[in-house]
């Protein structure tokens, strides 16, 4: 101690003592920072694995570096979330050309789809895939959810997420059987003809409440029967056609002389 | 005439004989049913009878039970389960009891056919003269005819009366007449655009490529009528690429790096325009389909609608906020000014 005492005032001690609380903090940063949000990090290895599937099933309509051609958007930016929403709901690879791309049972398991994910997001910044915690229903509000619901989702979605029909062959599909993390991808992401509903616009607290609301729907309504939701289609089928149908079966037979 | 064969030919042609009024033919010789014939049958519809009536003894008793034994509880499925037990024993409790007694009345009860004879409605010719008489001397009695201002008098009190019910009545209907408002709304120079419904102010670097936002004046909240004026100031905002956008000439500097911002009414009959579909910037209106391009200028491109929604001209301010540079140019919603003219 008293050698150290002795070169206190040394002309280099600031500039050692400075390195040494450079290299304290960075150790400490470096040891206790959060992780980034979003999946495990992608290893090296991922990346080469989704490179070689993108290069085998996506580069054909997609380019070979993913920069697009005149059949297929580019896919440098869009991040792991979109690649995850596209191709773990199976609506890419694209069966056919249509209106819009259909999910279907999807083609790769989750670890190729991680891959490809892990590819596609090495190659642009963009939004990545959300946690557990994030799109956790139980933790969302969903009053808070029905009123953003209403104002952002439900003209095309339906008040509850029936889905609905939109130009030229196009629809917002239901959102009965979409997992949370889906639902999340898709806002972030804006799939299709969806428009993107960024952090800025809803935030990721409000995401989750909108989640905790559009999963609260599928316990179905307690005054019985929904007839798929879709309001006064359905309903006046129903009450024109079966309900005033035995209206009019019962008063002929009550007209109706006894044989 | 015999060659004459048009339809509303009424004369009688071959079967000249026709009586001059037809008599009444009275009923049909009555039909037994089977029950009134064959004991077997009747006993059977007894049984049916008893059978409805025992239906809906059980569907009493079922929604007593389900009422005790099930209660609506706290979940959804347990109060679907309550309303679908009580449902259908008030269905068979009601219905056993109707059915049994068509039944019955139906198979068992007497149906001779009867008739009823009616007297005619008009009454006899001294009882009308002896009304009008009646009428008649009222009216002499009352002087109404020789005491002119009399007349007048209990004309205008009779006329004027309901006005007490008509006035407060018509008055207050649609509060007030003032048509102007609907001309104008919030938004004015400077006003800074926020999402609905939070109200947080939007900044252009927010508004990344193909996001739609839900847009309200940022001072809706402060407004006396704040739901009032949201019907009217809704807005909805889209950035594309500016490339894609084709601007009028007039309207060249109304939009921000590709951020456009227009009424969410209709303009047919003012439904909320908002299904966005961001890859063709079509806005579909969910109520008749109108569908407005908002690449270029809300042009109407099917439906019914028949003027484009009017645009919101925006610019940012110091801060890099999205503001109004002014009111819309045009009233919003559904086209029916131009009849004002």
């Amino acid at each position: 101690m008293k050698a150290l005492a002795a070169r206190r005032h040394h002309r280099s001690a600031p500039v050692v003592l400075l390195l040494l609380a450079l290299l304290v903090t960075g150790g400490l940063y470096a040891a206790l920072a959060p992780s980034p949000a979003g999946a495990a990090e992608a290893s090296e290895s991922d990346i080469e694995v989704g490179s070689d599937l993108f290069a085998a099933n996506c580069a054909t309509c997609h380019g070979m570096n993913a920069e697009g051609t005149q059949d297929a958007p580019s896919l440098i930016g869009v991040g792991a979330a979109s690649v995850d929403f596209q191709v773990g709901t199976g609506r890419m690879p694209m069966e056919n050309n249509g209106p819009q791309a259909l999910a279907k049972p999807p083609q790769f398991d989750d670890d190729q789809v991680a891959a490809l994910a892990a590819y596609v997001a090495s190659l642009g910044p963009g939004p990545e895939i959300p946690t557990q915690e994030q799109v956790d229903p139980a933790q969302g509000d969903p009053a808070n959810g029905m009123q953003l619901f209403r104002t952002n989702c439900a003209m095309c979605h339906n008040a509850v997420g029936a889905g609905g029909a939109l130009s030229e062959g196009k629809f917002a599909p239901a959102l009965w059987d979409s997992s949370p993390k889906v639902i999340y991808e898709a806002m972030v992401t804006g799939p299709q003809a969806m428009p993107v509903f960024n952090n800025a616009n809803i935030t990721p607290e409000e995401k989750r409440d909108i989640i905790s609301y559009v999963t609260a729907q599928r316990e179905g309504s307690p005054g019985g029967a929904q007839l798929g939701s879709l309001g006064p289609v359905t309903e006046g089928l129903w009450a024109w056609i079966v309900g005033i149908g035995l209206l009019i079966a019962c008063s002929v037979w009550i007209g109706a002389k006894s044989s | 005439m015999t060659d004459h064969n048009s339809s509303t030919d009424l004369t009688p042609r071959a079967g000249a004989n026709l009586p001059e009024r037809f008599s009444d033919p009275g009923h049909a010789p009555h039909k037994l049913r089977r029950a009134d014939v064959d004991p077997a049958a009747n006993k059977r519809a007894e049984r049916q009878v008893v059978f409805l009536f025992a239906l809906s003894v059980i569907g009493t008793i079922g929604f007593l039970v389900a009422y005790v034994m099930v209660p609506p509880g706290e979940t959804v499925a347990s109060m679907r389960l309550s309303n679908l037990l009580l449902g259908l024993g008030l269905f068979l409790g009601m219905f056993g009891i109707g059915a049994a007694a068509v039944h019955w009345a139906k198979t068992l009860m007497n149906d001779r056919e009867r008739t009823e004879e009616r007297h005619t409605l008009i009454s006899s010719e001294e009882t009308r003269n002896a009304a009008v008489q009646e009428l008649k001397d009222g009216v002499e009695d009352s002087g109404i005819a020789r005491r002119g201002v009399l007349k007048g008098a209990m004309v205008s009190a009779l006329a004027l009366a309901p006005l007490s019910i008509a006035v407060p009545l018509i008055g207050e209907v649609g509060e007030d007449w003032d048509i102007s408002k609907f001309k104008h709304t919030i938004w004015r120079k400077g006003t800074r655009l926020a999402s609905d419904p939070s109200g947080r102010p939007i900044r252009a670097a927010e508004v990344t490529m193909g996001s739609a936002f839900h847009v309200i004046p940022e001072d809706l909240d402060e407004q006396e009528h704040p739901l009032d004026e949201k019907a009217k100031a809704i807005v909805l905002m889209v950035r594309m690429d500016p490339r894609d956008l084709k601007e009028a000439p007039d309207r060249e500097g109304w939009s921000y790096e590709g951020i456009v911002a227009y009424s969410k009414v209709c303009t047919h009959v003012g439904c909320p325009v908002a299904l966005y579909e961001q890859q063709t910037h079509h806005l579909l209106c969910p109520c008749h389909q109108s569908t407005f391009d908002l690449a270029d200028g809300a042009r109407v491109v099917f439906g019914p609608a028949n003027r484009p929604l009017p645009q919101l001209p925006i610019t940012i301010d110091d801060e890099g906020y999205l503001v109004a540079q002014s009111d819309f140019h045009e009233p919003i919603g559904p086209s029916y000014w131009e009849r004002l003219k």
